[in-house]
């Protein structure tokens, strides 16, 4: 019986109850508390090196002051707008460090740690940001998706893409990501339907940040995110979004599952986005600023950081070597970001389709003509 | 023998099976294709032969039959989505204009995305709502589409395979009423290019277009205009997007006068484009406006009204004695 024959098994009401890679629970799973502290978990385990630990924060450190630098830039109106991971970063480096080589990710538009992760250049999606092309990066080459800003459609493109997988008997599975506010649209609905219901080898990957824009969750759902799973038919496991270990931990057990053939899992990473939705918002109008306070007593960065202190695995000059690091990579993206070359106008019609229409092959020639009329720009020609 | 005498629904079937033949990457998707064969019979006894990996009975959302095709192409298939009716397309109407069309120019060409979008469109078969439309310009107005519509079982057959094997996407649109409709199909021929129109017939007086199920009106228009002493000249534009509108230049400016005829509501139909394209083309040539015989603004009507509702071959008469009036 082939993997793309078997019938997937009903699981039980219960998340996680009928698979093996998870445990019968509904908690927060944690590795690591807010102070710093490292606990175990009975289901979820991570064994990982101190280089790999001090690679973490590393990846934390840089991804955020990514976020810090982009942010400036739109307020000196560098871009049109940025979307802030502030706050998620955990979520994002701990599943971006959970995927294989071979395995596939689908972002949404927030998703820059991941990015990081896949080795995509921060001035590839800052390309997006200021509006010179739609994500500069390849997505086949880097098996990272380029971002998909209608809430959701990726989810069915993942899924699409595992039953890909399926079909060549490969070993890889696929990450979707999406957030609470994508929960409610009707095509995330479907992806996990599909996903059930052919036993693609997707995880759904949520970071609740706990509001679409200025919507609360509340307004999405009235019962946890991760519970919604059971009634898919997979399992549905609630991480602490801002312990990358944990979500490390999570994200790996479920990908590995889905290799081997035992379909998805729905994971919620718990968080909260510190800043505003994207640049154009101003979140004091929708939220108490006691709420973010008291997130910032779960800052992903502070608690490693605590950690790795405390049990020796860091010593200030290592942190001080990351801060160096952060202030190169501050630099790099903000002399990358001023000095980026505008797009050559007439490339807008160039990629429309693999093959050209007669009729926009006329257009593309009008367009240059038209440009080439005025003396001091090249409508076809890069700069 | 290589020539048969094939309906459009079959001719469908079989060019279907051949594209599968030929490329093992090719998979059906869609609700009922499998054992039903579809709920026109299209995919009739694909799934016995190719199997249920191949011929996919899919869940009941038309958003994820067109979603995951995204997501299945950008692995290296070549997914071919039934959609059961045209009024059905609109759930997945999402994915088609955000995603399909899009993704190929937002990647700058690194991922294509070789999808056929099959729709059975159209009246005259004496359905409930949503069951009888024409939502070709909604696909032919989005950058990154192209739509292809069918009007006899040779374009049917070379169409369907035409269609597969293009690498970009291809909302392929069938005449629903015409699905039984007979014709010659020689399967050893050398097919005529996908993205071109047709004179189907010659004539001196009015050049009349249309695409899909109303090329058997307008030819039967013209079959009764030649009773009554006026020749019609017969165009199958056959691709709604992009338009192959050439022909029709050379074929307007010899008659001066143009009657464009659709099921689609009239008012910002493709009818509305060629006019404009045509008077751009033909300003001077031209010895009547050119003319638009098409649906009525109006939702489509329940069925006892849709052959009031149709373009049937008195109105395009009646286009063409207005043209000649001129």
């Amino acid at each position: 019986m082939s993997a793309l024959s078997q019938t997937t098994e009903v699981v039980d009401p219960v998340p996680g109850a009928g698979a093996p890679h998870l445990p019968q629970q509904p908690e927060l799973i944690q590795l690591l508390t807010p102070e710093g502290e490292r606990v175990e978990h009975a289901d979820y385990a991570v064994d990982l090196t101190d280089e790999e630990l001090r690679g973490l924060y590393r990846d934390l450190v840089l991804v955020r002051r990514w976020d810090v630098e982009a942010t400036a830039l739109q307020r000196q109106g560098e871009l049109g707008i940025w979307a802030s991971l502030l706050g998620q970063e955990a979520a994002q480096i701990g599943a971006g460090r959970a995927l294989a080589d071979d395995d596939m990710a689908f972002p949404t538009y927030r998703e820059h740690g991941v990015a990081w992760t896949r080795g995509v250049d921060p001035l590839e999606v800052i390309s997006l940001f200021r509006g010179v092309d739609n994500g500069g990066w390849d997505p086949v080459s880097t098996k990272f998706n380029l971002y998909t800003i209608v809430i959701g459609a990726q989810c069915l493109h993942a899924t699409g893409y595992a039953m890909g997988v399926q079909r060549d008997g490969a070993e890889s599975a696929v990450l979707a990501f999406l957030g609470d506010g994508a929960s409610s649209e009707g095509e995330v609905n479907e992806a996990m339907i599909w996903a059930a219901s052919f036993g693609a080898p997707v995880v759904f990957f949520c970071q609740n940040n706990q509001y679409a824009i200025s919507v609360p969750l509340e307004r999405q759902s009235r019962v946890p995110l991760y519970q919604r799973a059971a009634g898919f038919g997979f399992p549905g496991v609630r991480v602490d979004g801002n312990d990358v270990l944990a979500v490390l931990a999570v994200t790996r057990a479920a990908l590995q599952a889905a290799r081997e053939g035992q379909g998805p899992t729905f994971i919620e990473a718990f968080t909260y986005r510190m800043g505003a939705h994207t640049t154009s918002d101003d979140p004091t109008r929708y939220r108490l600023a006691g709420e973010l306070e008291e997130w910032k007593l779960r800052d992903p960065i502070a608690r490693l950081k605590a950690h790795l202190s405390r049990s020796g695995i860091a010593d200030p000059a290592f942190f001080d070597a990351v801060e160096a690091e952060a202030d190169e990579l501050a630099a790099h993206i903000r002399s990358g970001t001023v000095n980026m070359p505008d797009p050559v106008p007439a490339e807008m019609f160039d990629h429309v389709y693999a093959e050209q229409t007669p009729h926009l092959a006329a257009q593309r020639d009008e367009f240059v003509a038209y440009h080439a009329s005025f003396s001091d720009t090249a409508a076809g020609e890069g700069h | 023998m290589s020539t048969q005498t094939l309906t459009i629904g079959k001719a469908l079937n079989l060019g279907l099976r051949k594209a599968m033949e030929d490329d093992a990457k090719v998979v059906l998707m869609g609700e009922d294709i499998g054992k039903l064969g579809g709920v026109f019979r299209i995919t009739d006894g694909l799934q016995k032969d190719f199997g249920e990996d191949r011929v996919v009975d899919t869940p009941l959302a038309e958003a994820a039959i067109v979603g995951t095709a995204v997501g299945l192409a950008m692995r290296g298939y070549r997914p071919v989505c039934e959609i059961q009716f045209d009024g059905f397309v609109f759930p997945a109407y999402n994915q088609i204009v955000t995603q399909v069309a899009k993704i190929h120019a937002r990647s700058k060409g690194k991922v294509a995305m070789p999808i056929v979008i099959r729709i059975p469109m159209g009246g005259g078969i004496g359905a409930v709502e949503h069951h009888s439309e024409s939502p070709e310009a909604y696909f032919a107005h989005t950058a990154g589409l192209k739509v292809v519509a069918v009007s006899n079982p040779v374009d049917a057959y070379w169409g369907i395979q035409q269609a597969i094997a293009h690498p970009d996407p291809i909302v392929f649109l069938e005449p629903k009423r015409r699905y039984w409709e007979k014709a010659e199909v020689d399967t050893a021929a050398e097919p005529e290019p996908l993205f071109r129109s047709r004179i189907v017939r010659g004539g001196d007086d009015v050049t009349v277009l249309a695409y899909g199920p109303m090329v058997k009106t307008a030819l039967q228009a013209a079959d009764a205009a030649a009773e009554e002493g006026r020749s019609l000249e017969v165009i199958d534009l056959r691709t709604v997007s992009p338009l192959d509108l050439d022909p029709v230049f050379e074929s307007v400016r010899r008659t001066g006068r143009c009657v464009v005829v659709h099921e689609a509501p009239t008012t910002l139909g493709l009818g509305s484009e060629i006019a404009a394209r045509v008077t751009e083309s033909c300003f001077h040539s031209l010895e009547a406006p050119v003319l638009r015989v098409g649906g009525y603004d109006t939702p489509y009507p329940p069925s006892k009204l849709e052959e009031e509702y149709l373009p049937d071959l008195d109105r395009v008469l009646d286009a063409v004695d207005r043209s000649m009036e001129f």
